[in-house]
């Protein structure tokens, strides 16, 4: 390769570069449409479901009454609903301080092949200041219908 | 009256980046030179200015000053005093002010000492710098003012967010803004050469200082968030792909690049156009990386108040300054002269490709931080994570590697593989090994594989360039680099352990009970109430003891804060040198058990302390630059002194 001129080596360079970062940018956006995980709400899950074991994220309101702890003491069980679908979601963990029955929760994980929703993490309203951008564009009213429906 | 003397010195240190800005300007003719003499002093004084606004800020969040709705909106009287102090950069209008501070400081520095560059290409970048500042004044003043009263006064504070009631925490800010405005002041400079057309060594050799500080703020910043997002969070996790990560991940990714192809503008005169668009590049990314935190675009603790109208004046400054700085590199690049040539075989050949990987892994970050606001444009919520990042940023992260072993060793401008390929072949070899060795026996998955393969030939081949050289005649920029190397294979080492042999136990556990973890035996003696000055907690007394050692104590809480209400999970960590075991207690799981999570870590300290490795090496190298530059100067002052008496 040394035996190239100076100009051929510069336009070897260039190319090397040319082709890296042509070679980012496809690789980027197909990986980022592949990977990319959804937010569905229960409705959505019910009417359009993903495939099983896919990352999804899913927003709702956790039913009252439905959230029940195993014997084991770590993983509980709780439904997830809008008003429209309930979804229900199996968790092992610890729950977030804010995590109560009526509250708002986004729940990421996957949907198993027998329609329970499998959560690795859960996110809770943190404080005023601090909780997920799916549940603050949620308005006052649909979070009302959302915990009267399930009462 | 602090509050208003305070004001009265921003505005006055805004006058006076607008006399700046001129001088600056019209001193490019002949016949401003009045001007011209203006604008160092104006430097000086303006940061003097700042500092004492600064200062009061400080003064009343130390007093407690309520009638500042600032002060009022994020303090309490109830804290302790630390964390008054550190108040000032806990929310949006202080952390503004504290920014233009450090960047007004940056200026008056160059403006006092900077002797090295021709005068006309010193005026335009301190008049870019001031350009630069007056958007931030203007953002102050405007939308964000620190000084603003509250009339009546309230009888109490909001206080300030728990989360953020951290000592780390609270260095955390001011870290990253040197970092940040070392950058700005690197993007000055590449705008004065590109005014004045003086893309030269000397250019390089000036800007290389304020790249490196940036870049060493950048890392520590960097490192310090992962560890707090590690053992505050209460999840195990020590990096999440989270948008404000990516906000400090990125102006570092430019940095790192920008670093490199300034060692060779300086060293070789080549890289004359590159050096320079990568001068705005940097700034840019702490531009988005701002935005993106600032702005309230992403929900995080961070965000400080969700208010569009800021979003929006930074949304503008980013686009005037990156804006016109790209224009500017369009119009200007073509008149600037190739610069020196070199082969591909060579350690500018190295270089360039370490720019490309890090230009490539920029992209991917910035794709996959930006992926969900573009769709949320267009009603689609999604959010992109580590089965995004983690695969498609190992295809270059690996190569860029490699090359990192090898490229120290070439020489410059022209050098062939036989001279170095004994020691590459080496280490490459033990690569393979370590690779074979771990997949056979550990059966771990790929990217860890990886990683702990890439992690020995890094290793050894950062150590490399010492060989048969004598430690004490070697320069310390030299020595600094090796040092930043190897601080990478640990960092990576550390990482892959961590992926791959981490052990996670979560249990029920009643008083009595233990539970093994790894090589460790865990037992909940107790579980009590305790109290600090503005929280109550539960703490769980758990003794826990390392292949059947001695036990020790750790107590992790669960706390509830009152100001503002809230609670938070501190875990209790016991570090030994080849890992941590991380124990959260969660609640109350029925009558008598209480919910325990554990976690043993194998070598994820490592990754700190890889951090810690570059950051210091970096400091080498700085403090080595500067010690030459020191000498230069002082060589030169002779030589100038001699010509006088020559002359007399």
């Amino acid at each position: 390769m040394n035996a190239l001129k100076p100009k051929h080596q510069r336009l070897v360079l260039l190319s090397v570069a040319l082709v890296a970062l042509i070679g980012a940018a496809v690789l980027g956006i197909w990986a980022v449409r592949n990977q990319a995980s959804y937010f569905y709400a229960p409705s959505d899950l019910a009417a359009n479901p993903p495939a099983p074991g896919q990352a999804v994220r899913l927003g709702g309101m956790v039913e009252q009454g439905s959230l029940k702890t195993r014997p084991d003491g770590v993983t509980v069980d709780f439904v997830v609903g809008d008003g429209k679908a309930r979804v229900p979601v199996v968790f092992a963990g610890i729950v977030p301080d804010l995590f109560v029955e009526g509250s708002g929760v986004v729940a990421e994980g996957s949907l198993r092949p027998d329609g329970t929703f499998a959560a690795t993490d859960l996110l809770a309203k943190h404080d005023e200041n601090y909780m997920p951008r799916e549940l603050a564009d949620m308005t006052e009213a649909q979070k009302r219908e959302a915990i009267a429906e399930t009462e | 009256m602090i509050a208003e003397l305070g004001l009265a010195a921003l505005w006055l240190a805004t006058a006076l980046a607008g006399l700046q800005l001129l001088g600056g300007v019209l001193g490019q003719r002949e016949s401003g030179a009045d001007l011209a003499a203006l604008v160092r002093p104006a430097a000086v004084m303006q940061a003097l200015l700042c500092a004492f606004a600064f200062g009061t800020l400080v003064l009343l969040f130390a007093r407690t000053d309520l009638s500042v709705a600032l002060v009022a909106q994020n303090s309490h009287s109830e804290k302790p005093l630390i964390f008054k102090i550190a108040g000032p950069w806990g929310n949006h209008e202080g952390s503004m002010l504290l920014w233009i501070t450090v960047m007004s400081l940056a200026g008056g520095l160059i403006a006092l000492v900077e002797r090295r560059l021709p005068e006309k290409t010193l005026l335009a970048t301190l008049a870019a710098q001031a350009f630069v500042g007056l958007g931030f004044y203007a953002f102050l003043l405007v939308s964000s003012n620190p000084f603003e009263r509250l009339d009546p006064a309230p009888a109490q504070g909001l206080g300030l967010n728990p989360l953020l009631q951290d000592i780390g925490l609270a260095m955390h800010p001011p870290t990253l803004y040197c970092g940040y405005v070392g950058l700005s002041v690197a993007f000055s400079f590449a705008v004065g050469a590109l005014l004045t057309r003086q893309v030269t060594p000397d250019f390089a050799r000036v800007i290389r200082p304020w790249v490196l500080g940036a870049w060493i703020f950048l890392t520590l910043g960097i490192t310090a968030g992962s560890y707090w997002a590690y053992y505050e969070l209460g999840w195990g996790g020590w990096w999440f792909w989270d948008p404000t990560e990516n906000a400090s991940l990125m102006p570092w990714l430019a940095a790192t690049a920008l670093l490199h192809s300034v060692s060779v503008l300086a060293a070789r005169d080549a890289l004359r156009t590159w050096t320079i668009l990568l001068g705005v590049v940097a700034f840019s990314m702490s531009m988005v990386g701002t935005f993106l935190v600032r702005s309230g675009v992403v929900t995080s603790v961070h965000a400080f108040a969700v208010d569009p109208q800021r979003g929006t004046f930074i949304l503008v400054l980013l686009t005037i300054y990156i804006g016109g700085a790209l224009v500017l590199f369009a119009t200007r690049a073509g008149t600037i002269a190739e610069g020196e040539r070199f082969t591909v075989m060579s350690r500018e050949g190295a270089l360039v490709i370490n720019n490309v990987a890090l230009s490539a892994l920029l992209g991917i970050v910035l794709l996959g931080t930006l992926y969900p606001l573009l769709t949320e444009a267009f009603g689609v919520k999604v959010s992109v994570g580590p089965p995004y990042f983690n695969p498609v940023g190992a295809v270059f992260l690996m190569p860029m590697l490699a090359v990192l072993a090898v490229g120290p060793l070439l020489r410059w401008r022209r050098d062939s593989f036989a001279r170095i390929r004994l020691p590459v072949l080496a280490a490459f070899a033990v690569g393979l090994a370590v690779l074979l060795g771990m997949w056979l026996i550990a059966g771990m998955a790929l990217l860890p594989l990886l990683g702990m393969a890439m992690a020995a030939v890094v290793g050894i081949g950062s150590v490399l360039p010492l060989l048969g050289r004598s430690l004490r005649r070697l320069p310390l920029a030299t020595l600094g680099m090796v040092v930043a190397h190897f601080g990478v294979a640990v960092a990576l080492f550390g990482m892959a352990a961590d992926s791959a042999f981490s052990i996670e136990k979560l249990v029920a556990a009643r008083q009595g009970d233990t539970t093994e973890v790894g090589p460790w035996r865990v037992t909940l003696a107790s579980v009590e109430p305790v109290a600090g000055p503005n929280w109550t907690a539960l703490e769980a007394r758990l003794s826990a003891s390392y292949r059947g050692g001695a036990p020790s104590e750790i107590k992790p809480q669960a706390r509830s804060f009152w100001a503002p209400p809230q609670q938070t999970s501190e875990s209790a960590l016991l570090t030994r040198w080849n890992g941590q075991l991380y124990t959260v207690i969660g609640g109350e799981a029925d009558g008598d058990r209480w919910q325990l999570r554990l976690w043993w870590k194998p070598f994820v300290t490592w990754i700190w302390y890889g951090g810690a490795l570059i950051a210091l090496g970096g400091l080498l190298a700085l403090i080595g630059r500067l010690r030459t530059d020191l000498k230069r100067r002082t060589v030169r002052a002779r030589v100038a002194a001699r010509r006088m008496e020559a002359v007399a």
